[in-house]
């Protein structure tokens, strides 16, 4: 699958314009707009409750499930609206794929966990086919030499790194054009964290990454833009250098430098 | 949160002064006695609730089984039968004439087998009154599976009259006066006539797991209620299991959450509660006087059962599926499986080992069940083996409680015999249950 959109590089992959979202009354992201571009990955920091992972959920239309949410504003893959009926969430689920915070691998086989996306897409036809989606995806991911002759393995015996990087293979595996990943290493320990920001780095200008991190080092390593959030408004967007150098507003610097959050 | 900033510290209050705390005190020692002689005493009452427990299983098995295990013996006795073609009207060329099986049985039904049977039973001399009313139906199946011994001979044993059986089987207490021990003298002479010339032999009572009911204890069997019962929950897992998991799935994962749902919700767990008479009641009001159902049939006796099994079996299916961690269902719906997808590839599979287990709960009560299947007939004395669905028929418990109704001294070691057929049935089908459930499970 390839969409004209994905050759030109200098386009942002997904705009946000205008977007608010509620939970019933409660309203918790304010008028938030900016840009993802392929060749970026951009970062979502804040304090805990400031709505980054809603805001994140929005670029999935993962907020549907619950019942009480509700989205306001634009929110644009590849100059489509996500949010027009004529959208199928089943389809930009697949587009715009997504790893959370606690590593989630089906209690099925490893094989089972990357092929369960491409064959409810129909992605492959064959076996062969097949096969070569599973390696590919779980070679990109980096995992291959460690799992290539335990394929049939239970994918919740392995290790939390690895639990969550069959994780990121398996959104992989269904060649999305946007990877959504929530605090993707915040049950992970230090060389496990290593090894999926590796990992991030290599997407990056493959896939479009929105990383939403706790971690600020993260977001300073892995990050080329970082937008800061606070109390469901966006304080501050921009490059990543800039932000955690010379933030130019007085609640980013009080953030990054640690008196609060 | 974050309005907390750095300037905010927090402020030290000073304690009161106050000595030191003793632990070696005497208080403190009698404190932690007191505390170590709770849990003993906690942990004597915990194990002492178990053991009464277990001794009142014990008890109640232990006098199911001396009552009813000599339910799977019966005692028979040897005679010398001729089937002779001129007391049983029935002309030989005819029977050899008959070579379908259809027509042979037609001919015998119509054959003076009682005549025979009377008249064969004449060699026990003053006691002809020892073999069983309903013998001469082995005669008759003698027959029908050999027509060759027509106008032959041969030694068969046949059943013996209850109270002969119970004698043989030392059911009396023969010290007792003859008016309280409950069997005549006559019968006491009879049987120790019969014992003196060696022409009764017990042995494993086939007529009790082939047959139906019967009005004679020795011809009353089990196999009729069991097959009734085997009807019935079929009918009633067919219905329950499927709609209860439908519903608990829409309830649990697409139902919106509001005022009707809340009152649905309400209503399921009350139902869960009502009495299972009220069930029986529903059933012939709805089953039998508006659709015109048949009286006494395992399909009524079976979907009146499942209205009474649902609640369970909702209750403890969406329990299951909501105890399915929600990061499946956002692992599934993010690498965009629709919601159907999550459910019956994620959800249900995860879920299953929970619905199985309030499922075996629900039918083990449904099999247990007696009263709301009095109140549609199914206490109707049935002595074929029911032939479908819709054939009349009883369930093992309602045997069991119309046999404990019986005054024939016979039907005492039938009723317990049953039980243990019942309680055999329950724990084949709950380990049978338990097995899948554990090929099922899967750990996340």
């Amino acid at each position: 699958m390839s969409y004209p959109a994905n050759a030109d590089q200098s386009a942002p992959k997904m705009t946000a314009r205008g977007v608010n979202v509620f939970y019933g009354t409660k309203q918790a992201i304010k008028n938030v707009s900016l840009d993802v571009r392929t060749d970026e990955v951009t970062a979502f920091i804040g304090p805990s409750g400031c709505g980054k992972s809603t805001f994140l959920r929005c670029f999935n239309r993962m907020n549907d499930t619950v019942d009480s949410a509700r989205v306001e504003g634009a929110i644009k893959l590849d100059e489509t609206d996500i949010y027009a009926p004529s959208m199928d969430v089943v389809q930009l689920r697949a587009r715009v794929g997504m790893v959370f915070q606690k590593p989630n691998p089906f209690p099925k086989s490893i094989y089972e966990n990357i092929a369960y996306g491409p064959r409810i897409h129909g992605l492959a036809s064959g076996k062969t086919e097949m096969d070569a989606i599973v390696e590919g995806s779980l070679r990109r991911a980096g995992l291959w030499d460690e799992v290539k002759d335990r394929l049939s393995e239970s994918g919740t015996a392995m290790s939390g790194g690895q639990q969550q990087r069959l994780c990121i293979a398996r959104a992989i595996a269904v060649d999305p054009e946007v990877i959504l990943m929530d605090e993707p290493c915040s049950a992970l320990d230090p060389i496990a964290t290593a090894r999926i920001e590796e990992l991030i780095d290599d997407l990056r200008g493959r896939y479009a990454i929105i990383i939403v991190t706790h971690n600020m080092q993260q977001a300073a390593r892995v990050s080329q833009k970082t937008a800061f959030f606070h109390l469901g408004s966006m304080v501050e967007y921009g490059d990543t250098s800039m932000i955690f150098t010379n933030p130019s507003e007085g609640r980013t610097k009080d953030y990054i430098t640690g008196r609060y959050g | 949160m974050a309005s907390t900033t750095a300037s905010t510290r927090v402020a030290i209050v000073d304690l009161p002064a106050r000595a030191p705390t003793d632990w070696a005190s005497a208080a403190m020692q009698r404190r932690i006695a007191r505390r170590y002689s709770a849990e003993r005493n906690f942990r004597w009452l915990g194990m002492g609730a178990l053991l009464l427990a277990a001794a009142f299983l014990v008890f109640l098995l232990f006098t199911i089984v001396r009552d009813g295990w000599t339910g799977f013996i019966s005692t028979e006795v040897k005679l010398e039968v001729f089937y002779d073609p001129a007391v049983l009207k029935l002309d030989p060329a005819a029977l050899a004439a008959a070579a379908d099986p259809a027509a042979r049985r037609a001919l015998l039904r119509q054959a003076e087998f009682p005549e025979l049977m009377l008249q064969t039973a004449e060699q026990l001399g003053p006691y002809d009154t020892v073999v069983s009313e309903g013998a001469w139906v082995d005669l008759r199946d003698r027959l029908e599976a050999n027509p060759g011994l027509l106008g032959n001979r041969e030694t068969i044993a046949v059943p013996v009259r209850s109270q002969i059986d119970l004698l043989a089987k030392g059911k009396y207490d023969l010290a007792e006066p003859a008016l309280t021990r409950g069997v005549s003298d006559r019968d006491v002479a009879v049987w120790r006539a019969l014992e003196g010339r060696g022409l009764l032999t017990t042995g494993f009572n086939r007529i009790f797991l082939s047959t139906a009911d019967s009005t004679v204890p020795e011809l009353a069997g089990v196999w009729g209620a069991a097959l009734g019962s085997l009807l019935t929950l079929i009918v009633t897992i067919s219905f329950a299991f499927p709609v209860g998991v439908l519903a608990a799935i829409w309830l649990e994962e697409f139902a919106p959450k509001n005022r009707w749902t809340d009152i649905i919700e309400v209503s399921i767990n009350n139902l869960a509660a009502v009495p299972s008479i009220i069930f029986g009641l529903l059933g012939l009001a709805v089953f039998l006087n508006i659709f015109g159902m048949p009286r006494s049939a395992p399909l009524v006796g079976g979907l009146t059962l499942a209205l009474m099994t649902l609640p369970v079996v909702v209750i403890s299916a969406r329990v299951a599926v909501k105890a399915v961690p929600p990061s499946i269902r956002e692992a599934a719906l993010g690498v965009g499986a629709s919601p159907i997808q999550v459910v019956f590839q994620h959800v249900l599979p995860l879920a299953l080992p929970g619905i199985l287990t309030g499922t075996i709960i629900g039918i083990a009560r449904a099999l247990g069940e007696t009263a709301p299947l009095l109140l549609i007939g199914m206490r109707a004395f049935v002595v074929d083996t029911p032939q479908g669905f819709t054939a009349p028929a009883t369930v093992l418990p309602v045997q069991v409680f119309l046999w404990s109704d019986d005054v024939a001294r016979g039907f005492v070691e039938k009723t317990s015999a049953a039980i243990l057929v019942l309680m055999v049935i329950l724990v084949l089908m709950n380990s049978f249950a338990i097995y899948f459930r554990n090929r099922f499970e899967r750990r996340w």
